[in-house]
């Protein structure tokens, strides 16, 4: 059925999000770019994609931040263009896609005003994708009870404030803690829209977040290893989605090393996938061969971070899916994180030329 | 002899002859030890300036990797600078100064004294966290070798400036007070010579003088003796030994 309306009211912009798809650096642009000697080839070789002169009027010394902000830039404005275009339902849609954004930049104002800095000047760090308009209101909360009542009252992150934390649990709790489980909320609440919209959006979606909710999941379990994060504190993080909640995610809570976080993902085979090849050695874990002799016994951080490529690898691979079904919304979901990756590639090419580190300047994830 | 090099202004005496040569005895013994203790500094300073050069050179590639393990992060998890500067509440990475005695030289070394533990490590729970800890840790190796190297060079300076000291020391000893005080030997010895020739060349001649004086009085004495046998002729003779100078003609006078 919704394929019969679908395109009275997001048909123009899904054929908008189809063609800025396209306009995705293609392996062969990575090749060219990968071959640059400096910051300036890298420029020249980007204008001829669609970045276009995204970066002609900076300053010669061109820094990789910049080049990831004037990235980030042209995404947001694309994003802003659909948003502005969109009409419900896909309109919450898109909001919902700005709110993972948003809990990163209330997180840092919290930071902000628990250390009793002047919050001012964080809005400018704030990540642009996640800005609203009542933001500033923020900054004027001068302690964190203030600040709690204020984030409640002006900003759509109310409802995951509301279920998961009180005012008191700001002060005491770590950051990160607070980070994680209103994400993790974001997360079930995302969920929850998509089944509502149904269709092939709730199908595609619902692969998407799930795995979105086990990688955080996994990697929430192997980064709070030797920390002071409890196991029942760990356990409340998980989201409640995922393929592999719910029996994954206790074994995930009751695991002690690495092998305990294989034996839970035992179950999915894509995920028993990431462990068997990370168990052998990638390609990446002999560039970390190369420093082991200058930097002893870091091999364990080569195992994770081995995932994490992993990771971002498999969520580039499901949000291409997204674009072979039409008359869904996924596909705008897709191309933002597509997107974010691209730009992520783009300043890991910019960092190795500029850091001369041709090694491991194959080490990005290509999208096409 | 005397005269060739500086020398003290000093009273040409056998004291101070005696004193003189302690001294330059003293200067000597001064200048072996001066010299040792510059050679063991410098052997010391050239272990110094090759780890110097190892550890710049280590410097160079850990600082890399360093900001290299920094892209990694910001590649996996995005700009977590802000967070990570609010979160870190004490120091977990202290360097401690301690001293360290080279031939008499004291030299501050640095030792680094990791707390463990850290103020931040849920930064990155999400994602990237490993990364985060893997740049931590590299960072913290980077910091260590930065440390290491301060100390090598604090000492590099340091010996670097007491050895040039040590050397213009052993310069000085060597080239100025070392002759000045051979100069003022020689001078005093020559003096002390001198004296002796002449004390010895005045008993001659008061020898010489006490001998013609006896030889005279024993003259005097057999003249004496001879006058009173035949007086008056003696007294003429000694009138016209004087002469006439105009009667004979002198070769020298042309006219």
């Amino acid at each position: 059925m919704e394929a019969l309306f679908y395109n009275v009211d997001a048909g123009f912009l899904e054929g908008i999000v189809r063609g800025y798809k396209t306009g995705l650096l293609t392996q062969n642009q990575y090749n060219n770019l990968t071959q640059c000697e400096s910051i300036e080839d890298f420029r020249t070789q980007l204008s001829a994609t669609d970045y276009g002169n995204f970066l002609a009027n900076e300053p010669l010394p061109i820094s990789t931040s910049t080049i990831a902000d004037k990235a980030t830039q042209v995404l947001v404005d694309q994003f802003n263009y659909l948003r502005s275009n969109a009409v419900e339902p896909l309109a919450t849609f898109l909001d919902y896609i700005t709110y993972a954004y948003m809990i990163d930049n209330v997180i840092l104002l919290i930071t902000g005003t628990l250390h009793e800095r002047d919050t001012h000047e964080l809005i400018e760090r704030c990540h642009p994708l996640g800005v609203f308009d009542s933001m500033p209101a923020l900054c004027v909360a001068s302690n964190v009870e203030e600040l709690y009542h204020t984030v409640l009252v002006e900003t759509p992150l109310a409802r995951f404030f509301r279920d998961s934390l009180s005012a008191a649990e700001l002060d005491d709790l770590n950051i990160e803690i607070i980070r994680n489980t209103l994400y993790k909320a974001y997360l079930e609440d995302f969920y929850a829209l998509c089944q509502k919209i149904g269709g092939p959006t709730a199908d595609i979606m619902s692969r998407i977040l799930a795995f979105e909710a086990d990688r955080r999941s996994i990697n929430i379990t192997i980064n709070s290893f030797g920390t002071e994060l409890s196991k029942e504190q760990r356990a409340r993080l998980f989201p409640a989605i995922g393929r592999l909640f719910p029996e994954g995610n206790n074994q995930l809570a009751r695991a002690d090393d690495i092998d305990q976080v294989r034996g839970a993902c035992e179950a999915v085979s894509e995920y028993r996938a990431f462990f068997d090849s990370s168990a052998t050695g990638g390609a990446p874990s002999n560039a970390n061969g190369s420093t082991a002799h200058l930097l002893g016994e870091l091999d364990d951080g080569g195992v994770g971070a081995d995932l994490e490529d992993r990771f971002f690898l498999y969520e580039v691979h499901l949000n291409k899916q997204a674009f072979l079904q039409q008359f869904q919304y996924a596909v705008f979901y897709a191309y933002i994180r597509l997107r974010e990756q691209e730009i992520r590639s783009l300043t890991w090419i910019a960092e190795c030329i500029a850091q001369d580190a041709k090694d491991r300047i194959h080490d990005f994830i290509p999208i096409f | 002899m005397s005269g060739a090099g500086p020398r003290e202004n000093i009273f040409p005496t056998r004291m101070a002859l005696t004193n003189t040569k302690l001294r330059l005895k003293g200067a000597q013994t001064g200048h072996s030890l001066l010299a040792k203790k510059r050679d063991a500094l410098t052997t010391r300073f050239r272990a110094i300036l090759r780890k110097v050069d190892e550890a710049k050179r280590k410097m160079g590639r850990v600082m890399q990797l360093a900001s290299f393990s920094l892209a990694e992060v910001t590649y996996a998890t995005g700009d977590i600078s802000y967070l990570v500067q609010e979160q870190a509440k004490s120091a977990s990475f202290k360097v401690k100064a301690k001293q360290e005695n080279v031939s008499g030289v004291v030299l501050p070394a640095f030792e680094v004294d990791r707390v463990p533990g850290t103020d931040f490590n849920l930064t990155g729970l999400g994602r990237g966290g490993q990364q985060v800890i893997r740049s931590k840790e590299v960072y913290a190796k980077a910091v260590e070798t930065l440390v290491e190297l301060a100390s090598l060079q604090t000492a590099f300076m340091i010996l670097d400036e007491v050895i040039r000291a040590t050397n213009r020391r052993v310069n000085a000893i060597e080239h100025v007070i070392i002759p000045r005080l051979e100069n003022t030997v020689k001078y005093i010895t020559s003096e002390l010579d001198e004296m002796d020739r002449e004390e010895f060349f005045r008993l001659k001649k008061v020898q010489g003088k006490k001998k013609r004086d006896a030889e005279k009085a024993d003259k005097l004495k057999s003249l004496q003796n001879a006058d009173a046998e035949r007086s008056p002729n003696v007294v003429e003779e000694g009138v016209e030994s004087g002469g006439d100078l105009l009667s004979n003609r002198d070769e020298d006078v042309i006219f």
